[in-house]
């Protein structure tokens, strides 16, 4: 019997699987994709909220801020993409400026002390290409910006390091309880556990439904986004939200941890939880809404446009408690989850640790051995990657310049990539301007090598993703 | 650190040339470098015939029209550097490449850029829907059939009617997949006409104008796409939606000419080539920079791209003998009916036996003609039944015009009524 069942490998199942690594326990991750942050934490804002937003008291409010100072030390452990670039919340008016008072309250209440409203002045001083209609807006210095996936997927390498096990492909379908513990049915078979943890995002409440949570307690609401070239970068060097005014809650522009710029999330209420369609409209609103933030909005530097699905529960904040006895709950996490995931894995540790009473685990490595990256290397330590593996030789993406000894680390890593998607999110190989136009086939030939396989059994993301049909007639022959 | 007289970024049909170009010119150390691990660029995977009609006054193969070339490079005192990426160009004409031996420094005295292009993904249209495999490129499913042997589907829907588009739907039915139909969103085709009628009407595949695709279906593979009709501003007509059940979606919607690295060497670019701005003699805004090829504007004819490179390649080799391109120039301007010409101006004191121009039209336009007017003074007029937006027109003037006129400031190329 397994201490400790995690099913679902986002950011929170992650977390959650890193911190309870601390100690000697048992532990396998469930995980329905074929890689770890399948969901929404691969779909998401890559915001680390500062802090302001939620209503003071609520679990929000508490993990947010708890989490989000988490990061400086984390991304150093970890090597994962974070900076604290700050960010703004633009007000549009008279209407909007109490609104930004209100946040300026909560967000001093929640512990934030150096927010700060400015005029117009001192935002472009700041920021130089805000719309001409913004009047005023509310600094936060501590706002920032990660890349989820990274964060993520270095989460769950560490994990696997310090010895949790992870079954991906394994899609929970039932679970029962078994004397002091608790039967999970999945695809590949059932395992049992002393302590089970639902970390299955949207999916939260049809598992908590299973060991007999209420119905019907997650909504899901998707939000598309567009994604603009690295070309147009210096569009903005903050975070820049809206205030939520009369036209709905508004969209940010904000560059992502890799040098891009983002423009989204719109929100609407799906019945489909798995359903990360883009829509025309939605597309289109995001853009109409961010022209009210900016000057100048290129939208033909749009490189890809994507959909991501929050995990809204009818209470509007995160459940992170204990439902029945062995099966923690931690459903609902929306935004800011990304935010606080670092200390929703301390805190649903925390009930774990409560229940089980683990030793610490004495052997247990925070850090993990960063891998050289090419792209931000300088041309000193380029010659000398080149010496000792003329891989590093080798561009392969040659928007992103990654290089092939990256590519086949990503394979080779304890949580290894086994498509061409889980390679992109770990090396950025397709994610440049040509959106892997140029180097899909090289990336084929590189992958089906390393994992032993013919090039037909590639996939974009697992499944039933094939990327080849077959071979052609002469080949046949 | 090491130094040659001519370095040429890109080993395609282009950097052949212009190597050629210099060799002969008399250049002493001229320097291919090629990303690749073979020189021919994107003509290793163009294995239908159709190259060189204009130069070699036959029908080659991608493949055999580069292989001309490159016997001819390799035989002549031309250094090529292959499986080399150059990284980074700075104005002063130093550049850094790396390859499995390790990083490179070069400084050249004249350098060509003949990167070629690439093409436009599908975020650039934007199209919503979900994102499973199954889209790609048309260049990417040509590499994957062509060079590797493997079909990216059997049941195929492509978009855009852009040349490469047209042959891999000919392709792909030559190998025995099902093409459903080719939309393109503008009113005519961005292709040659010669593609249309041997690529898609000699295989019954309907070519859908003024279509487009509104919606993409499928989580793991691709399981269809809607395509609607789209009005006179390009806007989808809602309730013209129509699904086609596909498992591949290529996208032929534009070629973008590669210029990374001119744009670190502080080169100016045209918004509506995407190339470099260039002089008569292939010269860019950074002196002593030359381009040619697809990097420059995106041809559809290699014989152009080479006759081009050519000229590059030798002016670059003058250059490197200290001979200056600058000084007084008219400037090229499209009028009416005109997207662009290339080049950008001329300096009448540098034109030889005759200045070619190349340009391109904004739209379809029957008996019309192509006028040239030098300083308001009308100097030329070609009348042809039809000029299409997806065929390069070639105008020469003769050097006899320039040298009558070398004070001349503008030079407008128009097309008109017949
Ligand atoms: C549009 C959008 C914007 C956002 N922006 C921000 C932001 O800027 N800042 C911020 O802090 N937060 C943001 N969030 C919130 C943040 O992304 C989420 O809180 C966080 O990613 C949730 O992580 P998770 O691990 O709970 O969920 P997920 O990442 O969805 O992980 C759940 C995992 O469970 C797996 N699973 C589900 N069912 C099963 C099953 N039956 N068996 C096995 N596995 C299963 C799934 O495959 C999935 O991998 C945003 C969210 C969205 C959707
Ligand atoms: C699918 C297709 C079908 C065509 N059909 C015909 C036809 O039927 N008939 C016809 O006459 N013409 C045809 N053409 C047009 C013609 O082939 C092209 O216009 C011509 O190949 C362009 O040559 P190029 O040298 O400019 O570019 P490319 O052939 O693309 O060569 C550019 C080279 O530069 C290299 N490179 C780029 N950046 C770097 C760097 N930083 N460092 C090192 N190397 C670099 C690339 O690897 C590449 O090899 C076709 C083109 C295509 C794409």
């Amino acid at each position: 019997m397994l201490d400790v069942i995690v099913i679902g490998a986002g950011i929170v199942g992650c977390a959650v699987a890193r911190e309870l690594s601390k100690r000697k326990l048992d532990i396998l991750v469930l995980e329905k994709g074929f890689d770890v942050a399948s969901g929404a934490t691969k779909a998401n804002s890559g915001i680390v909220h500062a802090g302001y937003d939620a209503l003071p008291g609520t679990k929000k409010a508490v993990m947010n801020v708890r989490g989000q100072r988490m990061f400086d030390k984390l991304s150093k452990e970890l090597g994962f993409p974070f900076s604290r670039c700050g960010s703004l919340v633009l007000g549009f008016g008279e209407n909007d400026r109490r609104e930004l008072e209100e946040l300026n309250r909560r967000g001093r209440i929640n512990g934030l002390s150096d927010i700060a409203i400015l005029g117009r002045e001192e935002i472009l001083a700041l920021e130089p290409g805000v719309g001409d209609s913004v009047t005023d807006a509310l600094l936060a210095p501590s706002g920032g910006v990660v890349s989820p996936y990274e964060m993520c997927i270095a989460l769950a390498d560490n994990a696997a390091l310090n010895g949790v096990k992870f079954a991906l492909a394994t899609v929970v379908t039932g679970i029962s309880q078994d004397g002091d513990g608790y039967r999970v049915q999945t695809n590949n078979g059932e395992y049992l556990a002393k302590v089970v943890v639902n970390a299955a995002g949207v999916h939260s409440g049809e598992i908590s439904e299973m060991a007999g949570g209420e119905k019907n307690a997650i909504q899901p609401r998707r939000g598309e986004y567009c994604l603009l070239d690295q070309e147009e970068g210096g569009l903005v060097s903050r975070v820049l939200f809206q205030v939520p005014g009369k036209m709905g809650k508004g969209v940010l522009v904000a560059p992502t941890a890799d040098g891009n710029v983002l423009i989204g999330p719109t929100s609407k209420d799906i019945d489909d939880g798995d359903d990360t369609s883009t829509t025309r409209e939605g597309l289109a609103e995001a853009l109409e809404k961010a022209s009210r933030s900016l000057k100048r909005l290129p939208r033909n530097k749009i490189i890809t446009s994507f959909a991501g699905v929050r995990a809204h529960h009818k209470s509007d904040d995160f459940v992170i408690e204990e439902s029945g006895k062995g099966f923690v709950n931690l459903m609902g996490i929306e935004s800011p989850g990304l935010s606080a995931a670092p200390a929703i894995g301390e805190a649903a540790a925390e009930i774990v640790c409560g229940i089980l009473q683990p030793e610490e685990n004495s052997e247990f490595c925070p850090n993990l051995e960063p891998f050289p990256k090419f792209r931000e290397s300088s041309w000193e330590e380029r010659q000398r990657l080149i010496e000792k593996d003329p891989d590093f030789g080798n561009v392969i993406c040659r928007c992103e310049k990654v290089t092939k000894a990256e590519i086949l680390n990503a394979l080779r890593n304890p949580i290894g990539a086994v498509s061409l998607d889980a390679v992109k999110r770990r090396t950025r190989t397709g994610m440049g301007r040509c959106q892997s136009g140029f180097c899909m086939m090289k990336l084929v030939g590189i992958v089906s090598e390393e994992l032993g396989k013919s090039p037909l059994e590639a996939t974009k993301h697992g499944g039933g993703s094939w990327i080849l049909s077959g071979p052609i007639k002469e080949a046949l022959l | 650190m090491r130094d040659v007289d001519v370095a040429i970024i890109g080993g395609g049909p282009a950097g052949l040339a212009a190597a050629l170009g210099a060799k002969k010119a008399g250049a002493d150390k001229v320097l291919v470098i090629e990303r690749d691990r073979e020189l021919g660029g994107i003509l290793n995977q163009c294995i239908h015939n159709g190259f060189g009609l204009h130069t070699f006054k036959e029908e080659l193969t991608g493949p055999e029209y580069s292989a001309r070339f490159i016997k001819e490079v390799l035989s002549g005192d031309i250094e090529t550097s292959l499986g080399t990426m150059v990284l980074e160009l700075g104005s002063d004409r130093v550049l850094k490449a790396v390859s499995a031996s390790g990083i490179q420094e070069i400084r050249a005295k004249a350098v060509v850029l003949s990167m070629g292009c690439r093409e436009r993904p599908r975020g650039a249209l934007n199209i919503p829907g979900s994102r499973p495999s199954g889209i790609m490129t048309a260049g990417t499913a040509q590499k994957f059939v062509n060079i590797d042997g493997l079909m990216p589907g059997r049941e195929a829907v492509i978009l855009g009617s852009g040349d490469i588009g047209l042959i891999m739907a000919r392709r792909l039915a030559l190998e025995g997949a099902h093409v459903a139909a080719v939309a393109e969103l503008m009113p005519h085709s961005s292709g040659l006409k010669r593609n249309i009628v041997q690529c898609l009407d000699d295989f019954g595949i309907p070519l859908m104008l003024s279509h487009t695709v509104v919606g993409i279906f499928g989580k793991d593979r691709l399981e269809g796409v809607s395509i609607a009709q789209v009005d006179s501003s390009l806007r989808p007509v809602p309730g013209t939606e129509k699904l086609f059940p596909c498992d591949t979606l290529l996208l032929s919607v534009g070629l973008i000419p590669e210029n990374e690295l001119s744009k670190m060497a502080g080169v100016k670019l045209s918004p509506d080539t995407g190339g470099p701005i260039v002089n008569e003699s292939f010269e860019t805004s950074a002196p002593g920079v030359f381009a040619c090829g697809n990097a420059l504007h995106v041809h559809d004819l290699v014989d152009f791209v080479s006759e081009e490179a050519q000229e590059a390649g030798e002016n670059a080799a003058a250059y490197a003998f200290g001979e200056a391109f600058s000084g007084s120039s008219a400037e090229v301007v499209p009028g009416n009916g005109v997207r662009y010409v290339m080049p950008f101006s001329i300096n009448p004191k540098k034109v030889k036996n005759n200045m070619t121009l190349r340009l391109r039209v904004t739209a379809e336009k029957r008996n019309a003609a192509l006028v040239v007017k030098m300083d308001g003074e009308q100097v030329l007029k070609r009348k042809k039944m039809v000029f299409a937006p997806g065929e390069m027109e070639t105008i020469s003037l003769s050097g006899e015009l320039f040298a009558k006129r070398p004070n001349i400031s503008r030079i407008e190329v128009s097309l008109e009524d017949k």
